[in-house]
């Protein structure tokens, strides 16, 4: 049994899956459940001053008949009074004196707002806050959300008012609806953030109806962008972790957040550089026992790997994820179809046939059997036939030696430079000759 | 010996309820799930293992993405009693045999699939087709069956005035009187049917060529004939007591079932049936659905040399259905009202040998005769040909199979085609709904090219 403990900026945890800022966390209630079920911590739906909430509020898309590819929604903060939600928060803290008990707060930009919330927060007793500063739908409409937390300058001086408040660690939430994640992640570390929690739920519009004609989901027939996440959005939060992770004028703990669905998506993020992640579509779609496949899968992972603590995954693939300029030109791959695990479904030939590189053959052989085979001297490795590949094992990349050393795009500018550089002196030389 | 029994019909109700269609076809849910399992295979294995060429992947893409209209086009352009075939093919022989799915996990039901989209069809009265334009050509063809709708909803969609004769009340032919209600109800049958008759082409029934109306005046009257009339009855077993009250033709036995007369008694019954093909297995369990309390299949050889499908075999097996191998009738005893009393019958033995077929011979065992005590016993060893038509319209024939050109189903004469069970046999063609269909969409454009028809007309 590997140490599933985390330890996030301070905040301990009995393992890395946290129930992350949302409707699973509206409630006292929930939220016990939900350590019941094994959760080990929860960020408290986010308080602010009181507003309304629509009906309806979620959609989602499916995908080739499967359920909630990705999730759209247009709920905002909590719509129940602070005081409620404080005396909620106490209680639930008091049952559950080891679970990461972790406070959502939004509220105008104001330095005695902030001051007034986190004072109000922390006399409850909890193990740290979350500003949210990313949420993309109705509190940006009116300057607060993702709409500070698109100007650098507004999420550093907001956590800096918190800061200057705080007793526990603060973390900070951060938008995905900007060009470069980083650029505010460094301002929230120089306002003294003790942590980033990233991504908020990306701007959507999850669907029309197209027999209605009517925005989905709509209310009362007129509909608004909302925040999507699921597992549609995984592989763009990963990359903004990564991008944070990889930044050393960052180098605060990263709480991942994104389209987390299973223990392998966890680590992936944690491989990535979080140190835990925080999860709510997977306990939307499924309920909050979700998390015991992940809390099983995750150990049982550790151990295969002879790994003693979850947190030692943090951050070791970050040092993999590099820049397109220092990826090696002459490594070379290619496919290869195993013609004993092949189906002969053809998907590969006609999608390197029609968008790709014209490479995979289909062929009679003298018995009359069909097969397909790559002509690997065309084949430049994309992988897209081992993509469109319905069967494990049927299409191997394989790795070709070219005899050549290792070129990167940057060292080949390099050494142009170079060599231009010997051509100007020999040039300047001969000038000077003349 | 036993006692002889007194057996009895079915009410109507218990009737309809055993006649019921057996599979209830795919929900929705499992329909998308199906359909959205299906790889969607570039030159798909399927679509070559389908006489017809039904374009699965494309008609199973239009069923996971909400267009039903389409996936019933695609399968019924390219197969006009792709109803009924989705629920009477041998689709593990065909296009489910050829899923390559079949190597990796289960190959998709594709069947159902079929059925699914061709029943929202026929539930929601959609139109598929239209006729083309006119090209003032006149076609009969003789025999309402799968071969003959094919061959006249396809010249009638190339712009041919098309008049199909049809023998019995109803068109349809095999689909509409020969495969059990509880695989295909008639509606589906009669649905194509429709779907033809909509297109402008002249569906007589009732009326039978060479008796009501001439095979002079056919050729006569029409650029071209197309051929269609299928077999005939269950021809006489040549042995004694067929003629005894309770010895029924399997062919007539299964028509019984399907046109709305009386439930014949065979309620408490216990009856033979001599043969071991898919209408010897249809007898058989209708038998067992009209109430007979027990189902002998009695067969010469062994189960190896049956010409059933091993899925309609497991289909009787799973009724109770019992069999007699290496079992041949001698006599069909009866008693002094001329009812049937027993079958007599004669252990068989292989010879060792293998006949000019590839199936091995068998010989009587002597002394080794017995009596089958049973109420009814049901003939099912094959089809008559239609020898005298044949003759009448002077086309080459081996033994009553009418001999084609596999490709242009072309008969000796010019001016007649042949397509279905009619060109079937002696080595000759399928004898599958869906074979009868791909002949006669064959004919029809070997008739569109004779006559530099334009092309047939595109779905709606």
């Amino acid at each position: 049994m590997a140490d599933l403990r985390i330890n996030l900026a301070g905040i301990p945890a009995p393992n890395p899956f946290w129930l992350a800022s949302a409707p699973p966390t509206n409630t006292g209630y929930q939220v016990q459940r939900a350590f019941e079920a094994g959760w080990g911590g929860a960020v408290w739906k986010t308080l602010g001053d009181p507003i309304i909430n629509t009906s309806s509020r979620f959609a989602a898309v499916h995908f080739n008949g499967q359920r909630v590819a990705g999730f759209n929604n247009i709920e905002l903060i909590t719509d129940r009074p602070l005081e409620v939600n404080l005396k909620e928060i106490y209680e639930t803290k008091k049952r559950f004196p080891n679970h990461a008990l972790v406070v959502s707060l939004m509220v105008e930009p104001k330095r005695e707002k902030w001051h007034e919330i986190v004072k109000r927060v922390e006399a409850v007793g909890v193990d740290g806050l979350e500003l949210n500063f990313g949420c993309p739908h109705g509190m940006a409409e009116r300057g607060m959300g993702s709409a500070s937390g698109q100007q650098p300058d507004l999420v550093e001086k907001q956590t800096m008012w918190a800061k200057e408040a705080a007793q526990t660690p603060v973390i900070v939430k951060l938008t995905p609806n900007i060009t470069d994640i980083t650029v505010v992640a460094r301002h929230a570390v120089m306002g003294g953030a003790d942590a980033i929690s990233l991504i908020n739920t990306i701007n959507s519009l999850a669907g029309v109806d197209i027999h209605t004609w009517n925005t989905v989901p709509h209310v009362g027939g007129k509909g608004a962008h909302g925040g999507y996440c699921g597992p549609a959005v995984k592989p763009i939060a990963l990359s903004m972790v990564a991008e944070c992770a990889k930044d050393r004028a960052i180098g605060v703990p990263i709480s991942g957040i994104g389209g987390i669905s299973s223990w392998q998506d966890a680590v992936e993020f944690m491989l990535m550089g979080a140190s835990g992640v925080q999860i709510c579509t997977a306990a939307m779609h499924h309920g909050f026992r979700i998390v015991e496949e992940m809390i099983d899968g995750l150990n049982n992972y550790l151990d295969e790997k002879g790994i003693a603590s979850v947190m030692e995954l943090t951050g070791q693939a970050v040092s993999r994820y590099s820049t397109w300029g220092e990826l090696d030109l002459n490594y070379r791959v290619v496919a290869r179809i195993n013609d004993e695990t092949c189906i002969a479904c053809n998907k590969c030939h006609i999608a390197c046939e029609d968008t790709s590189h014209q490479c995979i053959d289909m062929l009679t052989d003298e018995g009359g059997r069909r097969y397909l085979k790559v002509r690997e001297e065309d084949c430049v490795g994309c992988n897209l036939c081992s993509i469109v590949c319905p069967v494990d094992g049927a299409i191997d990349m394989v790795e070709v030696s070219g005899g050549q050393a290792s070129m990167s795009w940057n060292e080949m500018q390099q050494a142009i430079v170079r060599a231009n550089a010997g051509d100007d002196t020999a040039s300047t030389t001969g000038k000077e000759a003349v | 010996m036993d006692h002889e029994r007194t057996t009895m019909r079915l009410t109507r109700e218990a009737f309809a309820a055993n006649f019921a269609e057996t599979e209830q076809g795919l929900t929705r849910r499992s329909a998308m799930e199906e359909s959205n399992r299906c790889l969607y295979c570039y030159d798909a294995p399927c679509i070559k293992a389908c006489p017809t060429g039904i374009n699965v992947p494309s008609f199973i893409k239009r069923i996971a993405t909400d267009n039903l209209k389409g996936a019933a086009a695609a399968i019924m352009d390219a197969n006009p009693v792709g109803a009924s075939c989705s629920r009477v093919c041998p689709t593990e022989e065909l296009c489910e045999g050829a899923c390559v799915l079949n190597d990796a996990s289960e190959p998709i039901r594709i069947g159902l699939l079929q059925r699914y989209a061709t029943d929202w069809a026929i539930n929601g009265g959609a139109t598929l087709f239209q006729a083309g334009v006119s090209n003032g050509r006149r076609t009969a063809v003789i025999g309402g069956g799968p071969a003959g709708l094919s061959a006249a909803r396809e010249l009638a969609r190339s712009g041919f005035a098309v008049t199909v004769f049809e023998a019995k009340p109803l068109a349809g032919g095999l689909d509409t009187y020969g495969i059990v209600s509880f695989r295909l109800p008639q509606h589906v049958s009669l649905w194509e049917v429709e779907q033809v008759r909509k297109l402008g082409v002249d569906i007589r029934t009732g009326v039978s060529v060479g008796s009501d109306i001439a095979v002079s005046e056919l050729i006569e009257q029409y650029d071209a004939v197309v051929l269609a009339v299928g077999m005939g009855q269950v021809p006489s077993l040549g042995i004694e007591g067929e003629a005894l009250e309770g010895v029924y033709d399997a062919i007539r036995f299964v028509e019984a079932t399907k046109t709305g007369e009386l439930p014949l008694p065979l309620k408490g019954a216990r009856v033979a049936v001599i043969g071991a093909g898919n209408t010897a297995i249809d007898a058989a369990t209708c038998s067992v659905r009209l109430g007979a309390d027990n189902v002998k299949m009695v067969y010469r050889r062994t189960k190896d040399e049956m010409t059933a499908y091993a899925f309609e075999y497991e289909f009787a097996k799973r009724d109770g259905v019992e069999f007699s191998w290496l079992t041949a009738p001698v006599r069909i005893v009866g008693n002094a009202d001329g009812k049937v009393t027993h079958l007599e019958c004669v252990r068989m033995a292989l010879t060792g040998d293998v006949g000019k077929d590839g199936r091995a011979l068998t010989m009587p065992v002597e002394g080794s005769e017995f009596l089958l005590p049973v109420d009814a016993v049901i003939l099912a060893i094959g089809q008559s040909r239609r020898l005298e038509l044949i003759e009448q319209l002077g086309i080459t024939h081996n033994r009553g199979v009418v001999i084609v050109d596999e490709e242009t189903r072309r008969t000796s004469h010019p001016m007649i085609y042949a397509a279905g069970d009619v060109a079937f046999g002696a080595g000759q063609g399928e004898a599958m709904v869906v074979s009868a269909a791909e002949q006669g969409k064959r004919a029809a454009r070997a008739i569109e090219r004779h006559f530099a028809a334009k092309p047939r007309s595109e779905a709606i």
